[in-house]
């Protein structure tokens, strides 16, 4: 019997800015596509448009989000694909100044049609929790929060976690809510041993949602973008190697978290740490 | 106790920034939360007014002295109001 293939939908959200979700966004995307699932990554972020060049086809960007939704174009036209991975595509944010640009009709229309032709659909936010913001929840099916081990980071998330739970189809509509994992950026196991930075059990403590990764501060995730290249495609790096981890857990394999053992500490470092 | 956070507690710095960040934004969060989530609930500062208003109708309080609290327990919601009255409660001069 013949299944009816249902597409995904990943919202790559934070409500802090500069905590990684574009990045994360580019990442997870490669990681599933080079798992071989078709997979679009959606760019929200009307008006700052990031992705395009974070993915490294700034070049190719001809028409956009807006445009199709406005019908100045049709989906094909404004997908890019990939260059390196068959089965990803990207789909760029409009550089529009007009906050009104999206609508829940439109953005439907898009994510319907990207539904016939994708596995995974996912879509990277903007900061805040204004209108870009909701729109790119609004029809999710799982959410991923992307948390630095920050206060401020760790509260923004927890205020996202209250709307993805109140402003989303699902929850208008009384489905099983969205699905939210808490994926945490920048973590640094040195300074957490210090004492100077919240551990990821402090974090999940804070946020309670399960985990799905923890991505180390690394010096391979500016030279991806840098480079225009997705962190997970820079296969020697252990940012990269986190972020295939995080993926294979939300496809469902059970990985363990290896980043998080602490380093075997001799008694004289132990005295003076 | 290591001879670094020895060191510290002599000195009066704070051993551990980590669980000093983690107990603000527990408390943080936790207030946030009944604030804005858990069904919703954004009504309790004009809730906290009105009330005031009933109360200062019959007695002179002190805008101070009235504590709304929301709390929630799995299925249970509790909402908590605690009146401090001054010592000799006394009607408002009309």
């Amino acid at each position: 019997m013949d299944q009816v293939k249902q597409a995904t939908v990943i919202v790559i959200t934070s409500g802090k800015g500069g905590v990684g979700k574009t990045t994360s966004s580019a990442s997870i995307a490669a990681g599933i596509a080079s798992r071989g699932f078709r997979t679009v990554v959606i760019d929200f972020d009307v008006g700052l448009r990031n992705l395009d060049l974070v993915m490294g086809c700034e070049r190719r960007v001809v028409y956009d989000f807006v445009n199709v939704v406005q019908g100045e174009a049709n989906l094909q036209q404004a997908l890019i694909k990939d260059k390196r991975l068959e089965n990803l595509y990207i789909l760029p944010a409009s550089q529009t100044r007009d906050k009104d640009a999206l609508s829940i009709e439109g953005v439907q229309k898009i994510i319907e049609a990207l539904k016939q032709e994708f596995e995974f659909i996912i879509c990277d936010s903007p900061a805040g929790i204004e209108k870009g913001a909701l729109m790119a929840m609004y029809f999710a099916d799982y959410a991923i929060v992307v948390t630095n081990p920050e206060v401020s980071s760790v509260r923004d998330s927890d205020r996202i976690l209250g709307i993805l739970a109140s402003k989303t189809f699902r929850a208008e509509n009384k489905m099983t809510p969205v699905k939210e994992f808490l994926l945490l950026t920048r973590y640094s196991l040195e300074r957490v041993e210090r004492g100077d930075m919240l551990s990821v059990d402090d974090v999940k403590d804070i946020l309670a949602i399960p985990l799905l990764g923890v991505i180390p501060e690394s010096q391979a995730v500016l030279r991806a973008s840098n480079s225009g290249v997705p962190v997970t495609l820079d296969l020697e790096s252990d940012a990269s190697k986190a972020y295939m981890d995080a993926v294979g857990r939300f496809l469902g394999e059970d990985i363990a978290h290896w980043h998080l053992a602490p380093k075997k500490k001799g008694f004289f470092a132990k005295l003076f740490s | 106790m290591n001879v670094k956070k020895m060191m510290d507690y002599f000195r009066g710095t704070p051993r551990n920034t980590a669980s000093l960040a983690k107990e603000r934004l527990q408390i943080i969060v936790s207030h946030e939360r009944v604030a804005t989530r858990e069904g919703g609930v954004d009504f309790l500062p004009q809730l906290e007014q009105e009330l005031l208003d009933v109360i200062s109708k019959y007695m002179t309080i002190d805008r101070e002295q009235v504590k709304v609290h929301l709390a929630r327990d799995g299925d249970l919601s509790i909402l908590e109001l605690n009146v401090t009255l001054p010592d000799k409660a006394k009607t408002p001069a009309v």
